[in-house]
């Protein structure tokens, strides 16, 4: 398995911390889901909500958005794992979701929302605007201090940034983390899923890069 | 539609768990014919745990993939009697199971046995610091049975389970370098203690500057190559950090799909059927014996299989509303204060503190094992004196490094006053993420008349039955034990040469919140006791008022618990079977007479 084959390899020189080669930038994607404008704002948000710096990669160097429109023709995206019965009833935050709204449906209300508050106010689309307004503007969202027609701002951004971290830390399989850069950054190993021999040594290093379940390295 | 009639079997066991597997093994050692009822699909290790596609985090813990469907069916919640309750829509902070192996397929296996007092609580309470103690409207009780009874039956389960631990005392003498609130016991631990991770290594020599007396948990998550008294095999764990959402591919946590049904499955006596949700209990018309159950398949069938006896053996909340589907006892009303099926829900009271140390160490949380780790009881049970401080219950306190995977640790972010996303929090979150360790106040939550399970009156399930409705929120008697609690966590991490605490405590005036995970140990609503009025159950887990149902599950306790729940779980399994076989099965009826 390639995955067994490159910790082997990596296993030969223990004690010397191992990483991996420049990672590729996202490949091109051609959104399922989302529209043009639905797509620039995505682009636009999620590189906000995990910019690039020092650190690491932005949201969409890490294949984010991507991500996500594959996650919208999913199960969970159509909304199938949750129960979404009627009545549909308003109710204190701390009772939990009560739109009647799938993932999908979501994003694509909460996009339409933003786009049309910032044309509206800032007279341009989110993804025009400067990125210091563009974090200005999502806080508010955050807030949920931005009137959209429909949804609450607030319950849109929550869904748009926990898709945003499944999607930059998850398995590369999934579409992000791409070149498991996340990964890296933080020294999670992945699939490594073996310290049989490690959980005792305490304070060295774990010195293993990080590994995908498909078998790609860092 | 009309339920079609199937040919009469012995014991239909409802639910495919630890509490069901357990007494289908033990109803077809007795040479009955038994019959298992799973609502979701077959499970096995070698499919769902298969190395490495079981090992997806995204997959396991935030698409649920071995988790309840909740689009079919789930709970609607309401923080007090006077709010409408409203559904619980998407997975958030209870995880029941569902499929073959129920939520000890996922769970992580924290192995413990009742603390004695615990199981005499009212009792104790009483004699230590008279009636006037309990505050008003508690609902403390004692279980009716003692440690000395269950004894035997801790030690049958944890052989089953293959559980790793260090012991200290055994009949009567101090034998090792365990808990030394821990009871006698009448046998070692099948394994010894796993390994401590860095962190918990940390910890316990913190703890014990401290003044405290650390011990390793126990951990149903095999030290050491196994083979139970089954002849089920477990290998040893190699601390891979995927155990709670996920199957073993190691098979080193035990899961009734590894430890029990692997012989189940071979025996002419046992049949399981999947998809296979069950609608209710039939009863007679005198409505004091039950006859069999209807399910419903997954092609939308309905099937009548009748049964001499009837075992409820689902997760907790699913045996209460079965119990209130079926007219088995007389369902709880909180403002007559009577009635018994729905009374003392309870759940449990954990909050998570977090300890940065210095940047020049690493961590290490990737690395875990779910049941593995160091805690101390100093402040569970009645191991202390409440009388001072004012409340009922306790907390144990550990380090439980389960694994702590990259989605949840970017989801976690960084210390308090850190931004949820932007530059601010990456520093952060990774900081929190390469340096810091988590201390849990794993506390007991006491039920209350108020607190409760009914069924709601809007909300249905894919079957058009109602759903259960939960009345649910935090007391101030809680609260006030977690927050004792966690000052002493602030004790621990001064020892640690901390650069950054956050103890993490409740607050008084805030609501129980749905949102966040917190637990999965809910407790209660058909419990067991010696008093009627009182209790759902006797002390076998036989109904007061059906006495061909037996209903087994953390349903049972009557309120809650600083431990994890499965141990005792399954050791109720034991010993509600044992006397079902040595004395139900000769001559069915009551086993208490009043």
């Amino acid at each position: 398995m390639q995955v067994m084959a490159g910790a082997s390899a990596l296993v030969a020189t223990p004690g010397v911390v191992v990483r991996g080669h420049a990672a590729p930038s996202a490949p091109p994607h051609t959104p399922v889901f989302f529209n043009d404008a639905e797509w620039k704002f995505l682009n636009a948000a999620c590189a906000r909500l995990i910019p690039g710096d020092a650190l690491g990669p932005d949201a969409v160097a890490l294949g984010v958005p991507r991500f996500i429109d594959l996650q919208m023709d999913t199960p969970y995206g159509r909304g199938q794992l949750w129960y979404m019965h009627e009545p549909f009833v308003e109710g204190p935050a701390n009772l939990g979701y009560q739109l009647p709204h799938a993932p999908c449906e979501l994003y694509r209300r909460g996009i339409a929302g933003a786009n049309a508050w910032c044309l509206h106010h800032e007279g341009s689309d989110f993804a025009g605007l400067p990125a210091a307004r563009q974090d200005e503007i999502l806080t508010m969202m955050e807030k949920g201090e931005m009137a959209f027609d429909d949804i609450p701002s607030d319950m849109f951004f929550e869904q748009l940034l926990s898709n945003t971290m499944e999607g930059a830390f998850a398995d590369p399989v999934h579409g992000g983390n791409v070149g498991l850069k996340s990964w890296t950054m933080i020294g999670f190993p992945g699939a490594r899923a073996d310290f049989m021999d490690w959980v005792d040594q305490y304070g060295v290093t774990y010195p293993l890069g990080s590994v995908s379940i498909s078998g790609e390295t860092a | 539609m009309d339920a079609t009639r199937l040919k009469p079997v012995d014991v239909v066991v409802i639910g495919g768990g630890w509490a069901g597997s357990i007494m289908a093994k033990e109803m077809t050692e007795a040479g009955q014919k038994v019959v298992m009822l799973e609502r979701g699909p077959d499970r096995s290790t070698a499919v769902e745990g298969a190395y490495p596609g079981s090992i997806d985090e995204l997959e396991g813990n935030y698409r649920y993939r071995l988790f309840q469907d909740l689009s079919k069916n789930t709970v609607t919640i309401r923080n007090n009697m006077h709010q409408r309750a409203l559904p619980y829509r998407r997975m958030a902070a209870f995880l029941p199971g569902e499929g073959v192996g129920g939520a000890g397929l996922h769970w992580s296996g924290v192995h413990f046995r009742m603390p004695p007092d615990d199981l005499i609580l009212r009792s104790k309470v009483i004699e230590r610091y008279g009636k006037s103690f309990i505050p008003e409207g508690m609902n403390l009780q004692d279980y009716g049975v003692t440690y000395d009874e269950l004894e035997p039956f801790f030690d049958r389960a944890e052989k089953v389970f293959g559980t790793s631990g260090e012991p200290y005392m055994i009949n009567g003498q101090v034998v090792g370098k365990g808990n030394v609130f821990s009871p006698s016991r009448s046998q070692p631990f099948p394994l010894p203690a796993l390994k401590d991770v860095y962190t918990a290594h940390l910890f316990r020599k913190a703890a014990t500057e401290a003044g405290f007396h650390p011990y390793s948990l126990p951990a149903a998550n095999a030290s050491a190559q196994y083979t139970n008294p089954y002849g089920a095999q477990m290998g040893p764990c190699n601390f891979c950090g995927y155990c709670s959402g996920y199957a073993c591919y190691m098979y080193s946590k035990a899961s009734p799909n590894v430890n029990i049904l692997p012989v189940l499955r071979r025996d002419p006596l046992f049949e399981l059927r999947t998809h296979a949700h069950v609608l209710r209990v039939e009863m007679d018309s005198t409505k004091t014996r039950a006859t069999g159950v209807t399910y419903v398949d997954r092609d939308g069938r309905t099937w009548t299989q009748p049964a001499e006896l009837v075992i409820i053996s689902a997760f907790q909340f699913h045996n209460v509303r079965l119990m209130l589907l079926s007219g088995i006892g007389k369902p709880y009303d909180p403002v007559a204060n009577e009635g018994v099926v729905g009374r003392n829900f309870v759940y449990q009271n954990v909050t998570t503190s977090f300890v940065w140390l210095n940047k020049n160490i690493e961590t290490e949380q990737f690395v875990g094992t779910g049941g593995g780790g160091v805690a101390f009881d100093d402040f569970n049970s009645e191991n202390f004196d409440h009388g001072p401080l004012g409340f009922v219950g306790g907390s144990p306190v550990w380090v439980n490094q389960a694994g702590v995977k990259a989605i949840a640790a970017a989801q976690a972010g960084g210390p308090p006053g850190t931004p949820r996303w932007g530059s601010a929090w990456k520093k952060g979150m990774v900081d929190t993420y390469r340096h810091s360790l988590r201390i849990d106040a794993h506390g007991a939550n006491m039920a209350y008349r108020d607190v409760f399970l009914d069924l709601d009156p809007t909300w249905k399930d894919a079957y058009g039955l109602p759903l259960l409705r939960m009345t649910f929120d935090w007391k101030d008697n809680d609260i006030r034990m977690n927050r004792y609690v966690v000052d002493r966590i602030g004790e621990v991490a001064r020892a640690m040469d901390a650069r950054q605490v956050q103890l993490t405590k409740r607050e008084f005036g805030v609501p129980f919140d749905t949102r966040k995970y917190q637990t999965t140990h809910l407790g209660g609503g058909a419990v067991m006791g010696t008093d009627p009025t009182t209790s759902a159950l006797n002390r076998y887990l036989q109904s007061w008022d059906v006495p061909n149902v037996f209903v087994i599950g953390a349903n049972a306790f009557p309120q809650g618990t600083g431990y994890n729940p499965t141990g005792m779980v399954a050791a109720l399994a034991y010993w509600s079977a044992y006397h079902i076989r040595q004395t139900y099965l000769k001559n069915p009826g009551p086993l208490v007479s009043l």
